[in-house]
């Protein structure tokens, strides 16, 4: 049975990367939400470049987005050093480096999903919540934004499975640091670089299969459970 | 009291539209793209005149003069879709409550539990909107923007999708909340039927404008809607009093002034009033009163005027204690020799005369 126990190695890694995962998502709904519904809804000259910004984390190779990271909110970077100067917060070289660098990655992913729902809300239904009396923002609350919940719930599970899985970008921008920044797939890496951990690094990846599948699982009874409800 | 005046140019579309209403049921009637849903959208504040004013009794909601535009959650202008619109993530319950929690308690006048008995839905509180009928839906959506207790309730054609049991099932329910809560409404329909069970004041809108307003009665007997709805219905609406159901015949008589009408027995109480529409190809002309002829109505009246002609055929209007329009070929017109103010004997087939031509007025 001790064969099944975490080491304490394994499960500093797949702690970290379940925490630094979960705020990832977690930051970037709320603006995820809100360049959705830009998107979805809104007409502006240079909608295309916003759009194209957007997405851009999704086609570079991850190394690029991290070495621009490190480049900007690095310690000397122009927004890493600003935001040292007036709120003393540090993305460099700690977790919290790392979950950006997940955030910035599968942002598209969160956004593309919740914009797709988006775009599928009978805007009928916005226009008699106001003749009903709502004002916009009680509108979005009460009627888009539960009506979007299938393509948020999708959106998020997409996007954590991904910063579960993100690696180029952090390793680039944050480094393999042991208890901060060395997440799962960064400490398979590490593994496979020393002699003799082919046992240890066979071990995460049946772990990275196990949380991949029960986030999908997850996700499928959630997303059934949001059907239900509609049907009543 | 309504008074809509809304224009608004869009592409080559041009809409200007003028009307007044009274308290009770305004029809808005005309053929698909005559600018009906326009004129709801704007009273609803989901679309903006160009210029123009919208006003509710003493309330101004637009008025481009003055600068004034409300936008829709501040109307109080309640609004039935075609399609219910009901919110599917909401029990029924949600549904109706949505608005009226939003209204100052000073200002409702439709409490929760008389509506929901009037519409008779208080078995479906609890059931999402998936799980009901297209007229439970409808009548649900009623409720709702009933509860928002709203200066003015905007039907845009409430009954269009559904079959005729389920209008039958929803009809009844607006004419009784029109009474019940003495709110003005304005009916969007291009159903003749509807309009004639509902209607206190009828508008008919053709390409952008207003071509006839007034009381229903009048409307309708001054102006030919053939051309509107392309069918050939153009005919009367006469308001008559229920006087017998004579035994074992199964027909009703109607009075009007002077005269008798036959029509199939309707379920009235002797006394009542009922409205019954008579195409004017349903109707002959005499100049001796027949004698020895199956047909039972034979109303005496005198001529009010004659035309215009259209086709070989021509329009009578003939004064029988209301206004019968007739068409009868220019031919019979010669040969009779008939001019206004000549008494004639008009002749309708109790047969033509179809149950759901006929309207019971409260």
């Amino acid at each position: 049975m001790d064969g099944l126990a975490l080491t304490p190695l394994e499960s500093e890694a797949l702690r970290l990367s379940l925490w630094v995962s979960g705020w990832a998502v977690l930051a970037s709904l709320p603006p995820g939400i809100f360049c959705a519904w830009v998107l979805a809804r809104c007409r502006f000259p240079g909608k295309s470049v916003v759009d194209g910004l957007i997405h851009l984390p999704l086609v570079l190779p991850p190394v690029v987005v991290g070495y621009a990271l490190l480049v900007s909110f690095g310690h000397h970077g122009p927004v890493g050093a600003w935001l040292w100067e007036t709120f003393a917060i540090s993305f460099a070289f700690n977790w919290k480096g790392a979950a950006l660098a997940s955030a910035v990655i599968s942002f598209p992913l969160l956004v593309r999903a919740v914009r797709l729902s988006l775009e599928s809300v009978d805007q009928g239904l916005e226009a008699a919540a106001r003749t009903l009396g709502a004002g916009p923002w009680r509108v979005f609350f009460t009627i888009t934004l539960p009506l979007v919940v299938p393509g948020v719930v999708t959106g998020v599970i997409l996007a954590f499975a991904r910063s579960l899985s993100e690696f180029g970008a952090t390793i680039t921008f944050v480094s393999n640091i042991p208890g901060q920044t060395r997440t799962l797939p960064i400490a398979l890496y590490t593994l496979t670089q020393v002699p003799n951990g082919d046992a240890g690094a066979i071990r995460l990846c049946i772990i990275s299969v196990v949380v991949a599948m029960v986030a999908l699982v997850a996700s499928e009874i959630l997303s059934r459970r949001v059907a239900q409800r509609m049907e009543g | 009291m309504i008074d809509l005046s809304l224009h608004k140019r869009q592409g080559a579309f041009n809409l200007a539209v003028e009307f007044t209403g009274s308290s009770g049921i305004t029809a808005l009637f005309g053929r698909s793209g005559a600018g009906k849903s326009s004129v709801v959208a704007m009273a609803a504040g989901l679309a903006r005149p160009d210029h123009g004013h919208i006003r509710i009794g003493d309330d101004t909601l637009f008025d481009s003069e003055r600068g004034i535009n409300l936008p829709a959650e501040r109307r109080r202008v309640g609004l039935i879709f075609q399609d219910g619109r009901l919110f599917p993530h909401m029990s029924v319950r949600s549904n109706l409550r949505y608005g009226e929690k939003l209204v100052p308690a000073g200002q409702r006048y439709a409490s929760f539990d008389k509506v929901v008995e009037l519409l008779g839905i208080g078995e479906l509180l609890d059931r999402r909107p998936a799980r009901l009928s297209g007229g439970e839906k409808q009548r649900v959506a009623i409720g709702r923007a009933l509860l928002t207790s709203p200066r003015l309730l905007l039907m845009d054609e409430p009954l269009a999708a559904l079959d005729g049991a389920r209008k039958a099932e929803v009809l009844p329910f607006i004419a009784r909340l029109s009474r019940e809560f003495a709110v003005p409404i304005l009916y969007v329909s291009h159903s003749i039927e509807e309009i004639l069970e509902l209607a206190d004041d009828l508008v008919v809108l053709d390409e952008g404008r207003v071509i006839a307003a007034g009381g229903l009665e009048q409307v309708l007997c001054d102006c030919d809607l053939s051309a509107i709805t392309g069918r050939q219905d153009a005919g009367s609406i006469l308001t008559a009093v229920v006087h017998d159901h004579p035994a074992g015949f199964e027909v009703t008589r109607l009075k009007l002034g002077d005269n008798w009408l036959t029509v199939p027995a309707l379920d009235l109480p002797i006394g009542a009033t009922a409205r019954v529409r008579i195409g004017a190809q349903d109707v002959s002309l005499a100049l001796d009163r027949p004698s020895r002829t199956s047909i039972q109505n034979i109303l005496t009246g005198k001529i009010q005027s004659i035309g215009p002609v259209e086709g070989g055929r021509v329009n009578i209007r003939v004064d029988v204690g209301g206004t019968l329009w007739t068409k009868i070929t220019t031919l019979s017109l010669t040969e009779l020799g008939l001019r206004c103010g000549d008494t004639v004997f008009a002749m309708v087939k109790s047969a033509s005369i179809a149950r759901g031509s006929i309207a019971v007025r409260g």
